[in-house]
């Protein structure tokens, strides 16, 4: 019976990835929920504008380091994330007014909209295959540990290391920075709460003098913002592979569904409720008990609910049982 | 006549692009693109059956080839003796803890009022029955896969003839949509989409990980064939005849006798590989054409009038007393299971199966783009579509190197410019694709052959 270090282990293995993964999850998320509340369309080219954006922050990051320009102790990606925002707005704003802008204006389908989204999808992935090429590149640098398992292990004298990497704390810290000032936008001030009304009801908000072009702007322009952040910080924590940015996709809209489409705050939430759901599920609790329950009691199998292998499956799982019991979302979804 | 002129020099062209490609590749090369393109036109017309008639919009595609796929495995392959006494009855057990558990729920969910007593009960019977399912599964798994690895390590098929399982494949597909139908077809149409999507990927991500099914990502190769084999060809006597007899021109010019029986010998080989794909060929083009029988007379009969006015106003069928429920549940059935023959098809092309080569990108994404392309809700649109997507997809890079060598031809060889841009000439075909994808539906949303309503 030793609590502590079973909630040590807990804390290693399952709640500190967890919550990193959730913050990624989470800014993908909200950037899907915008454009569905604001655009009313399924982004299906979601994965591959993350994936965009990280790529001009991986190719500035290699151009900063050749001329020696770095942080310190922090990734030099964190200083060329401005930049990668600005070209990935511009290059939002072009599709907008080339592709998407047509269709609005048509007043067309969701649909349709989705299926146009699924050729910038290809579009786009194109691009950054010819730009990029699709390997795996890392690029990470400065500190790579903020507190490593034997320095723990010494210092409390527990049996369980605590491990937690730079990256990690960085994506949680940074996504509740975006996230909070999002909120602060979108609640308190007179642009956020014209967005808002114009996701609620577009014809009231016409006719209350809101300027529609203006709000689409703004959308992108937080989309941009999002989709860079959340891609830049999935790629610092793992690496930066195209093909992997588009299998997020799936699970960026499961959170999105599952804390109610088109409701940021529900997305927000979705991200963890998917990534805390997709770990916990798969995670081999055997140590754990080991340590809570009496000796005599020892487990000998790993206590594992269902294999790594089936991760993905999980958060799709959960999604369909929600979609189920709750068409809506855990939290309403469908206004912003 | 005129009325299909389009149809017919649509058609002409594809035909021409195909043939261009046997004289100017090799005629090996045209008859694969025609049969990818035939097994993509079967995939398309799955598709279109959901989306043209019915507006569905099913993204799952890729769960319903990969079953078609596993059908090929399940059937064909000869069953494994030893894997089937180490772990054959614990798996047998395993299934019908299943039906228990369904038909357990089924009987609750009918008998017992609305209430949370009921949810508690349905979830226990799923917790205990997933308890059950592993202890009793768990050692027969290990069992069966251990037995022989490398080679095996999984339970095997039934051992009956190939083309039985494409007929297997379409009822395995249309068992899931059925499942699926039931849980997500109330969705709106974009939820639809995503949740197809994802659902699609946990069959896959089932098929990939459970190795005592079809080996997983081990791949299952050399799978049965309802064709000869090239090295059985080239030994039997009437074959080697009728190569000489096709080439007996070219052979005459050669004087000497030992040369004559090594050009022959070439020549053989090659025949033997252009015999084998077209009598594959034969075979997808004769499901086709019965497919496409089926589905025409279907969209013109009163049935397919009903589909149209459910799909254009829902609510108006509705009130003239037509079940949209059933009616969505069927229609995404059929579309399904058309999709899962031409996984059977596509596997059984391939001789071999591979779970880990079914991505969304290809599997769905690519697919409804050729939907879109040939025009949704006209079933030669939408194998057209198939035909015309599926040769710019392999043909892409090349036309996409000849592109750059052209623009790029002032540059020195040297240039890491023009070096780049050839080594990714292969992702050019996105860009073609999307494209494509984007300016039809710009300019041409209902695709280049529209769909034609013909009044009766």
């Amino acid at each position: 019976m030793d609590f502590l270090n079973a909630f040590i282990l807990l804390l290693n293995y399952t709640i500190i990835p967890a919550l990193t993964y959730g913050s990624q999850l989470a800014l993908g998320a909200i950037f899907v929920t915008l454009i569905y509340g604001v655009l009313r369309f399924a982004n299906f080219a979601t994965g591959d504008m993350m994936s965009f954006g990280t790529m001009f922050a991986v190719l500035l990051t290699y151009y900063f380091q050749s001329l020696g320009i770095s942080l310190g102790v922090l990734p030099t990606a964190l200083l060329t994330i401005p930049f990668a925002i600005v070209v990935m707005i511009l290059y939002m704003l072009m599709i907008d007014k080339f592709v998407f802008s047509y269709y609005r204006i048509k007043k067309s389908p969701p649909v349709q909209l989705a299926m146009v989204s699924v050729g910038v999808m290809f579009v786009t992935q194109a691009i950054i295959r010819i730009i990029i090429g699709p390997f795996d590149r890392r690029f990470f640098d400065g500190e790579k540990f903020i507190l490593k398992a034997i320095e723990f292990k010494e210092r409390t004298g527990l049996n369980e290391g605590l491990t937690i990497k730079s990256t990690q704390l960085i994506t949680i810290i940074v996504t509740l920075i975006v996230v909070s000032i999002m909120f602060w936008f979108l609640n308190k001030t007179k642009t956020g709460t014209s967005m808002r009304a114009y996701s609620d009801n577009e014809d009231l908000a016409l006719l209350s003098g809101i300027d529609p072009k203006r709000v689409v702007m703004l959308t992108w322009i937080i989309a941009g913002v999002l989709a860079t952040i959340g891609g830049v910080l999935y790629g610092l924590d793992k690496s930066y592979k195209p093909f992997v940015y588009f299998n997020n996709m799936l699970p960026i809209f499961a959170a999105a569904i599952v804390g109610g489409i088109g409701n940021p705050f529900g997305a927000f939430l979705g991200g963890y409720v998917v990534a805390f759901g997709e770990i916990f599920i798969t995670y081999a609790y055997k140590k754990f008990f080991t340590y809570i329950l009496p000796e005599a009691l020892e487990p000998d199998s790993l206590i594992q609910l269902l294999s790594t292998d089936y991760k993905f499956a999980v958060s799709f799982s959960i999604l369909v049982i929600v979609l189920l019991f709750r068409p809506s979302g855990i939290f309403k979804g469908k206004t912003l | 006549m005129k009325k299909y002129l389009n149809i017919i020099a649509a058609y002409s062209i594809m035909l021409v692009l195909i043939i261009l490609v046997g004289i100017f590749q090799s005629w090996a090369i045209a008859l694969s693109i025609f049969n990818y393109c035939m097994i993509s036109a079967v995939m398309t017309m799955g598709a279109n059956i959901q989306w043209g008639y019915a507006g569905l919009i099913n993204f799952g595609i890729m769960g319903y080839t990969a079953l078609g796929g596993l059908a090929v495995v399940l059937v064909s392959v000869a069953p494994v003796p030893e894997a089937w006494k180490v772990g054959g009855l614990n798996m047998m057990i395993c299934v019908l803890v299943i039906v228990g558990m369904v038909f357990s729920i089924r009987y609750i969910l009918k008998r017992i009022q609305k209430s949370k007593q009921r949810n508690y009960l349905v979830a226990a019977i799923i917790i205990i029955g997933l308890i059950l399912l592993r202890v009793i599964s768990g050692p027969a798994i290990e069992n069966i896969e251990a037995v022989e690895p490398a080679k095996t390590g999984f339970l095997g098929g039934l051992g009956m003839p190939v083309l039985f399982s494409w007929i297997v494949g379409a009822l395995l597909a249309g068992g899931l949509a059925y499942i699926i139908g039931k849980i997500a077809l109330g969705l709106r149409a974009d939820y639809l989409a995503i949740a197809t999507l994802l659902i699609a990927e946990i069959v896959v991500s089932v098929i990939k990980h459970e190795d005592w099914l079809a080996r997983g990502v081990k791949n299952v190769i050399g799978l049965k064939r309802p064709v000869p084999y090239e090295i059985d060809l080239q030994s039997t006597p009437w074959f080697i005849n009728l190569v000489e007899k096709f080439n007996s021109g070219k052979l005459n010019l050669i004087n000497s006798v030992t040369e004559k029986q090594d050009v022959l010998k070439q020549l053989v080989i090659d025949a033997s590989s252009v015999y084998v794909k077209l009598c594959m060929a034969g075979l997808f083009l004769s499901v086709v054409v019965v497919l496409l029988i089926i589905t025409q007379k279907a969209l013109y009969s009163p049935w397919g009038r009903k589909m149209r006015a459910i799909r254009d106003n829902e609510e108006a069928a509705s009130a003239m007393g037509k079940n949209i429920v059933k009616e969505h549940l069927l229609i995404f059935i059929l579309g399904s299971a058309v999709v899962g023959i031409a996984g059977a098809m596509m596997v059984t092309n391939d001789g071999l199966f591979t779970p880990g080569s079914y991505r969304p990108m290809r599997y769905t994404f690519v697919i409804w783009v050729m939907v879109i392309v040939g025009g949704t809700g006209n079933n030669f649109g939408a194998i057209l579509g198939g035909f015309v997507v599926w040769f710019l997809w392999v043909q892409a890079a090349p036309i996409a190197l000849f592109l750059i060598n052209l623009f790029t031809s002032y540059l020195p060889e040297t240039n890491a410019l023009k070096i780049h841009l050839i080594e990714s000439a292969p992702y050019f075909r996105f860009l073609m694709i999307g494209i494509g994808l984007l300016v039809i539906m710009r300019y041409r949303p209902q695709g280049i052959l529209p769909e034609k309503i013909i009044k009766q």
